[in-house]
């Protein structure tokens, strides 16, 4: 499969049409779709359409960009202006937005081509897709197994071959654990690295996009493409992104830290935790050193994520009341319309969600709970501080186990829950996080490995992600 | 002497006359076709994150300036959820434990009442509830213009120091003339861009615990601030001496009847689960917008009526006539700066008398009116040099606010002219003593109320007798002289 740096660079040259790339991706698609179920909708006529353009563009002589005639997948929470987004709710069936998220117009600027708009756990609640209202998603690598999620479709897609890259978007491991159960590349950046603005939100203060892709240096031309300041999103950071692509500086002296209650926790399959140990005596290999370092707060992440995150869903899916857009159930009255609409519109774990999050902030609970939350996040942030002045990147599993079966945690919410111990704080800390392949288990299916970084750290965590891939590849 | 006391306190949502909304780039303003100035922010579309607008923190900072408050070197915004179907979010962002302005104060006719704090939040959309009984529950359909969604408010809330209506409407109406002043808002209660919503309690004089609170909604003048306040104060006594316990509820003035009414109650109180907003990030001023805004804040009212007292030599009711309506006080100040005959008082007593009650019934601003500020000393001129009467002044003043012109070139073709020829005006007094020689005998022999009559009646002979056009003065001496 040629990677979408390869394929960039012969649109950009003329040696292939974006056009031929793109029916080619389209073509990959209807031989496997039906079985994978990666796209809530494929945007066939419209991908056709900017790849015309990118080919007019090279026929002018103009370059079309950096992601010139390379397909990008999207997850169905981000905004496509004209084109349905629907979250995989019911609530926000037959929406079409009528503006571009800004990674969408940013793509389309760099002359990607979106292919359609992939499926996810309901609203980016879930861990394995099984949450989307419109039917799962299969792991490319073992249809009876899941994809992971939330962005379990994006993930798959790119694992499938149906488009090189695609994005998703990732509040407690939502990229990171998906690329480790499909075996592809999946990145969160630093809080406010990309742009927020055209994400549906699920919880804003953790919410990040980020890119999925087969090849690390693939996942850093995506990522280059999308970061940098975008004042319409308040929290994005105003400042210039470092390019990570031809970034060719090695690893000798990077102090890499192996994160021990991440690494040690209960639930982490052996397998996993020797593909980690693995991964750091490759590091090591390339000059690097290595050492164990305790970030003792992040055992207590999953608690103080599963108060902040419903939290700010309760306030950020209030919305969705059958009054201007998507699903409306009429009632009796404006508030029988609002609770119908609103029975009949959410799933049952973005109900439970939105209740946890509305008690967690009630008069009398605010203090036990999200304030608590709050305080853990703090420190949180503190742990991660003192562990990166020991160390330049940290390494844990992404995900405990490999990709599990249809059905093997969905009557167990706090085991679905658990899939996302060892993405959740770095969401909290609001740092960069990426996972990367690194082998097969007893299972034949992918392990992945996270290396973490402190914030605004994409280029050093890159460095050593490149190593780990490479060794990944050999093992 | 009532057993009880009243304790009062106000919050104060006006609409900041920005340019564009809290939070996005949507033009604010009053009156246009429903649903035109809305984007995916104001509309809470999915995936939209608010911005906020820099120039609403500018007006905040001159507000705190202008009523003394500490400001907040860092302030937030926090989520404050409840569902309403004119609330695009079902939330609104607001200030609420850190607010941008804090602990101020104005003077009201001498006494000093507290300012609690004034925040930031962003207004609601308006919803017209069609058929049926006209309420949200009991329509047949409801509409909802979202225009208004997004519009920057500042929330300005007292302390409980407010002891009566009077008193309360003096608050309302120094913080009116204030914001006006300070050119933050244009303070209209009849559109709404200035609510006030009141909390009254009452309890036994002396006592140092607050009674139970009502809070009274829906007034939409200063007038009905008043009444409202008059009557829930009236009807929280009755009920006290009765023995009947005050239930804390919200009540809604209705103004025809004269009457609050107790509105539909919630089942249990609301929780309207405030968190910190996550979607900004804290608002902290600069050093240069602090000292922007303090530049920014003119002489105060209070320190605009004192002056004019004292340099315009007028009372202190007119000082607050000019200076609490909008666009008065400059109006004044241009006429006054162009006398070239005349008094600051002869400004001043136009102003506030044909002049205003022009403006109430055309509803046109002063910078609006036909006859200009120089006209206007031109008119003051005109008497003043004895060229037109006062009562003339005032046709020639209506033909010009008519757009028939200068009061000059007004006065020129209607031919309004005052005669001020002693010669010509001594004739005609000759002439009407010569008529009435029994009126003048009278005058002679009566006595002082005889004479007061008779001399009143030549008088006004003599004005007819000139087609109202002779100087008045100039023939009241004439006569004297002749009458001896």
């Amino acid at each position: 499969m040629a990677s979408a740096l390869d394929l960039a660079a012969a649109v950009r040259s003329g040696a292939r049409s974006a056009r031929s790339v793109t029916e080619e991706h389209l073509a990959a698609i209807d031989a496997r779709e039906g079985e994978i179920h990666a796209f809530n909708l494929v945007t066939r006529d419209e991908a056709l359409a900017a790849a015309d353009a990118v080919d007019a563009a090279v026929a002018r002589g103009e370059d079309p960009g950096p992601l010139a005639g390379v397909p990008v997948a999207l997850k169905d929470n981000l905004c496509t202006r004209g084109v349905p987004t629907t979250c995989s709710s019911r609530i926000l069936e037959g929406w079409r937005p009528p503006y571009d998220a800004t990674v969408v117009e940013r793509v389309l600027a760099a002359g990607g081509i979106p292919v359609g708009k992939t499926n996810l756990d309901e609203f980016a609640m879930g861990s394995s897709t099984e949450n989307s209202a419109f039917g799962p998603t299969r792991n490319p690598r073992d249809t009876s197994r899941v994809p992971g999620g939330s962005s379990g479709g994006s993930a798959a897609a790119v694992a499938a071959g149906f488009a090189p890259l695609a994005l998703g978007s990732d509040t407690g491991g939502s990229i990171r654990q998906p690329a480790a159960l499909c075996g592809v590349v999946g990145v969160k950046p630093t809080y406010g690295a990309v742009s927020r603005y055209g994400l549906v939100a699920f919880a804003s203060s953790l919410d990040q996009i980020g890119p999925f892709a087969a090849t690390v240096d693939d996942a850093a031309l995506l990522l280059d493409v999308i970061s940098g300041h975008d004042r319409r999103d308040s929290t994005s950071i105003d400042a210039p992104p470092t390019a990570l692509l031809g970034d060719g500086a090695d690893v000798a002296g990077l102090r890499v830290g192996i994160a021990s209650e991440l690494t040690d926790a209960d639930g982490i399959a052996p397998e996993v935790r020797v593909a980690v140990e693995r991964a750091a005596a490759a590091l090591e290999a390339a000059g690097a050193s290595v050492e164990r370092v305790s970030v003792p707060s992040t055992v207590y992440g999953l608690s103080a994520y599963y108060l902040i995150a419903p939290a700010e869903a309760s306030s950020n899916l209030a919305r969705y009341d059958g009054v201007r857009y998507g699903l409306r159930v009429e009632g009796a009255d404006v508030e029988e319309m609002n609770a119908a609409t609103r029975d009949a519109g959410f799933g049952p774990e973005v109900k439970r969600r939105i209740m946890l999050g509305t008690y967690a902030l009630s008069a009398g609970y605010y203090d036990a709970y999200y304030g608590q939350a709050q305080r853990v996040r703090t420190l949180i942030m503190r742990d991660f501080a003192a562990a990166y002045e020991l160390c330049d990147v940290l390494l844990s599993p992404t995900a405990p186990t490999t990709a599990f079966a249809f059905g093997a945690k969905t009557a167990d919410p706090l085991a679905m829950y658990l899939s996302d111990i060892c993405t959740i704080p770095t969401n909290l800390a609001g740092h960069p996080a990426m996972s990367v392949p690194f082998g097969l288990g007893a299972d034949g299916l992918p392990i992945g490995v996270q290396v973490l970084a402190p914030a605004l750290g994409e280029a050093t965590m890159f460095r050593a992600a490149r190593v780990v891939e490479a060794a990944g590849v050999a093992s | 002497m009532s057993a009880y006391e009243t304790v009062i306190g106000l919050e104060v949502h006006v609409e900041l006359s920005t340019a564009t909304k809290l939070f996005c780039g949507c033009a604010n303003e009053f009156g246009a076709e429903p649903n035109t100035n809305i984007c995916p922010v104001c509309l809470g579309l999915p995936g939209s994150l608010p911005v906020l607008n820099e120039r609403v923190v500018e007006y905040a900072l001159r507000i705190g300036e202008a009523l003394h408050c500490e400001v907040l070197a860092r302030s937030i915004f926090h989520r404050k959820n409840y569902f309403y179907p004119d609330m695009p979010k079902d939330f609104q962002t607001s200030q609420y434990d850190e607010p941008i302005c804090a602990d101020g104060w104005i003077e009201v006719d001498g006494a000093r009442i507290g300012i609690e704090r004034a925040h930031m939040e962003e207004d609601t959309g308006k919803s017209t509830h069609v058929g049926g009984g006209g309420r949200i529950h009991d329509a047949d359909h409801s509409l909802v213009d979202y225009n208004r969604a997004g519009v920057p408010l500042m929330e300005i809330v007292s302390r409980p120091e407010i002891t009566s209506a009077e008193q309360a409407r003096g608050y309302v109406t120094e913080l009116r003339a204030i914001l006006l002043a300070i050119g933050v808002s244009d303070v209209k209660m009849e559109e709404g861009s200035m609510r006030v919503d009141a909390n009254v309690s009452i309890r036994p004089v002396g006592a140092t615990e607050l009674g139970t609170k009502v809070e009274i909604k829906n007034m939409n003048s200063i007038r009905s601030l008043g009444r409202a306040i008059e009557y829930e104060i009236e009807r929280q006594t009755l009920q006290a001496d009765a023995g009947e316990r005050i239930v804390q509820e919200t009540r809604h003035w209705d103004e025809e009847a004269g009457v609050t009414h107790g509105m539909r109650s919630k089942e249990g109180s609301s929780d309207y689960r405030y968190f910190p907003e996550p979607d900004l990030v804290p608002v902290a001023p600069t050093p240069e917008m602090r000292a922007a805004a303090i530049a920014a804040v003119p002489e105060l009212p209070a320190a605009q009526r004192a002056r004019l007292v004292a340099e315009w030599g007028i009372s202190e009711h007119d000082a607050r006539v000019i200076v609490a309506t909008p666009g008065l006080a400059a109006y004044a100040q241009g006429a006054v700066d162009a006398l070239a005959g005349g008094t600051a008082k002869d400004v001043v007593n136009w102003a506030t008398g044909e002049l205003l009650a022009h403006g109430n019934e055309t509803g046109a601003e002063p910078a609006d009116w036909a006859l200009d500020p120089a006209g206007l000393a031109e008119l003051v001129g005109l008497v003043a040099e004895g060229a037109i009467s006062r009562g003339q002044a005032k046709e020639v003043l209506t033909g010009s606010l008519a757009g028939e012109g200068s009061p000059r070139e007004v006065a020129d073709a209607r031919g309004l002219a005052q005669v001020s020829d002693e010669g010509a005006l001594g004739s005609i007094i000759d002439d009407v003593l010569a008529a009435n020689a029994d009126a003048v005998e009278e005058y002679r022999s009566g006595d002082d109320k005889a004479r007061k009559k008779k001399r009143g009646f030549l008088m006004g002979e003599a004005m007819k007798a000139s087609k109202g056009q002779g100087n008045p003065q100039l023939l009241n001496r004439l006569l004297d002289e002749r009458l001896g």
